[in-house]
């Protein structure tokens, strides 16, 4: 063949992809010492690490002094909550077991190995844990994540609504569960939110803080692009108002100023937090959502209009749905951002997670464990960073389907 | 021309001296033009002539600024009830598909007769299969937009402006962003719904298609119309010198 003439295939069968395939050996020569440099690199890094490794290791195994933890471990989770009283966060938690049982079996069919693992943790806490009702609270509540699981497989079409039910459901009944009803009751007699804190405390401002600030954020996303000039300036307003101060002030105003603009009427302290997070949290998720609304062609529009749609319903239809989506991992962050924040309510004197590790450091007996308490709380606080990008992750994949 | 001669003469659609400005640009001036129930209309154009601005006053996705337009007895205004019945008698087709790609292709179809119409879901679902085997893909049916290709998504907005049993469609280049392959399997369906006696406004540069269905041809140039006929006349004998260069043009290759 003269160098000229291109080559012309005479088969069009299809070939399979070139294939590389490594032993150990030659992946180690490839990926770690490829050169010299690359070699001496490998080596110094892995003494640093093995060094760094056996330290902590050395430290937590043998030094760290962990009976802090154990023995405040109902502080870190509750703060001081009354004991007789704690039957009803474990219903709570094992109402949650079940409802995420549900919702794996019915979304997260896929993952069998995540579900297992999910499953068995109640049971391996159960094992190790040394306290009896905590004991019997935890295999409670992996058996209710097993039934919930269960009955998705028996009774999808069913389950699928009882779990969305469920879940509208499941935060005032969380609330009344945890804040009880009124003085008279004698199942629920109320518990005063200056006893509520530690986890409890931090994941309540958590949820309370994503579930309000996230309708609040979209209404406020569509409002500032709304063509009524009124509401628009508002919105502008108020985002860019409560952007241009920190959390902590905000915190602040929430704490001093709603009892002066409601006056007569005396907010507790915990809900005032609330509020000051709803408020913060919703000018940041505006701005998102509406990153995620312009991103969505003026051909949606359009084709939704042309059909006769009004615009509420391509709205609401056509444009949100596709518009949060594009915004999944930036609210995600964001959440995850809040969830951390939340320790700043230290400043207006609750005593959340980070809160609770300070008064447990100031107890005589335990005076200078610093690091064995913030190394738990750091866990903790890692534990759910890391399980809420997971589920963002999950539900991304879940709805990309096709795409 | 269409196989079946439209029965009623009376106007579905009367524009009278339509004007529309963007800015100061003056995009139409002074489109007048009527259309019979069945006819098929093709507009025709050089880029930047005005067609796809007409076409889209038709069901106020632009709003015209002087003249008259009456869709099917009802005249466009700032009504927004009027608006919206003239939209549910109008489909739209668009240049770049314009599905919903967060939804099926069947609830694509069915979204608006649910919501805008009220149907039930079964009723919905059952006219969007019979329009999907009409336009020849029932089995992509539980797919997303995004899994088919162009000719396959084109076909699906037609079924989706179908399934609202509009009385005239409007098709903005409807195949003007689909590879070669793909615009015969779009024009077929288009011929086939011709021959069913919808009315049909069409832009296009697609001079076959036209040949074959449209009753009237009409040209347009900076926002005027400058030439209209049937397509014997537009093809044999065009009167305008700028309509022959125009079609010298597009029809040399």
């Amino acid at each position: 063949m003269s160098a000229n003439t291109p080559t012309v295939s005479k088969t069009a069968e299809p070939l399979p992809p070139p294939t590389e395939r490594y032993s150990v050996v030659r992946w180690l020569h490839k990926n770690l010492f490829s050169t010299w440099y690359n070699a001496l690199l490998t080596v110094v890094m892995l003494a640093l690490a093995a060094l760094l490794v056996r330290g902590v290791l050395e430290w937590a195994l043998t030094q760290a002094r962990w009976e802090v933890i154990s023995a405040n471990l109902r502080l870190f989770m509750v703060g001081q909550y009354p004991v007789t009283a704690l039957w009803r966060i474990w219903a709570c938690v094992a109402l949650l077991a079940f409802l995420i049982g549900m919702s794996w079996g019915i979304w997260g069919r896929m993952q069998r190995g995540g579900a297992v693992a999910f499953g068995a943790l109640p049971f391996i806490l159960a094992i190790i844990t040394s306290d009896e009702p905590s004991r019997v609270a935890l295999v409670i509540t992996g058996i209710a994540g097993i039934v919930g699981y269960a009955l998705s497989w028996r009774w999808g079409a069913v389950v699928q609504r009882v779990s969305i039910i469920g879940w509208i459901l499941y935060f005032p009944i969380l609330f009344v569960l945890v804040s009880g009803l009124d003085a008279a009751d004698s199942v629920l007699p109320p518990v005063p939110t200056n006893l509520w804190g530690g986890l409890l405390l931090t994941l309540l401002l958590t949820v309370v803080g994503i579930v309000f600030s996230f309708p609040l954020g979209v209404l406020l996303a569509l409002g500032r692009q709304s063509k009524l000039p009124v509401i628009n300036w508002l919105c502008v307003i108020y985002i860019e108002l409560i952007r241009g101060v920190p959390f902590i002030s905000v915190l602040f105003m929430a704490q001093l100023m709603l009892p002066l603009f409601l006056p007569g009427i005396t907010i507790d302290r915990v809900v005032r937090a609330m509020a000051g997070v709803i408020i913060f949290s919703a000018a940041y998720l505006a701005e998102n959502v509406r990153g995620g609304l312009q991103s969505i062609p003026r051909g949606q529009h359009e084709a939704a209009r042309a059909l006769g749609l009004s615009p509420w319903q391509t709205t609401l239809l056509i444009v949100l749905p596709q518009a949060l989506r594009a915004v999944i991992p930036i609210l995600v962050g964001q959440f995850i951002a809040l969830f951390k924040d939340t320790s700043l309510v230290v400043i207006v004197g609750l005593l959340d997670l980070m809160g609770i590790a300070r008064t447990v450091l100031a107890q005589p007996d335990f005076l200078g464990l610093q690091a064995e308490v913030y190394t738990f709380v750091a866990f903790v606080y890692g534990v759910f960073c890391y399980l809420m990008s997971a589920f963002s992750q999950r539900l991304e994949a879940h709805l990309h389907i096709g795409r | 021309m269409s196989a079946n001669i439209p029965s009623t003469t009376d106007p579905i659609i009367i524009c009278r001296d339509v004007h529309k400005w963007y800015g100061n640009y003056h995009a139409l001036r002074g489109i007048t033009m009527e259309v019979r129930r069945g006819e098929v209309v093709v507009v025709f154009g050089p880029s930047g002539s005005g067609k796809s601005t007409f076409i889209r006053t038709i069901n106020r996705l632009e709003e015209h600024q002087r003249g008259q337009i009456i869709v099917d007895g009802i005249e466009l205004t700032h009504d927004v009830r009027n608006i919206e019945r003239i939209r549910m008698e109008t489909g739209m087709v668009f240049q770049q598909f314009n599905l919903f790609p967060h939804l099926t292709v069947i609830d694509n179809i069915t979204l608006a007769p649910i919501w805008v119409r009220r149907w039930t879901k079964a009723q919905a679902e059952e006219i969007a299969m019979q329009l999907l085997k009409r336009v020849g893909i029932p089995e992509q049916a539980r797919k997303y937009p995004g899994q088919l290709s162009g000719g396959q998504q084109q076909r699906v907005a037609i079924a989706r402006a179908l399934a609202m049993q509009p009385k005239i469609m409007l098709f903005d280049e409807p195949t003007s962003a689909l590879d070669p392959e793909m615009i015969k399997e779009v024009l077929d369906v288009m011929v086939e719904l011709a021959e069913s006696g919808m009315t049909m406004i069409v832009v296009t540069h697609e001079m076959g298609f036209a040949r074959a269905v449209a009753d009237t041809m009409y040209f347009f140039d900076q926002g005027r119309i400058v030439e209209s006929g049937t397509p014997d006349q537009m093809f044999s004998d065009p009167r305008e010198a700028r309509t022959k260069l125009f079609l010298s043009q597009i029809l040399s290759h």
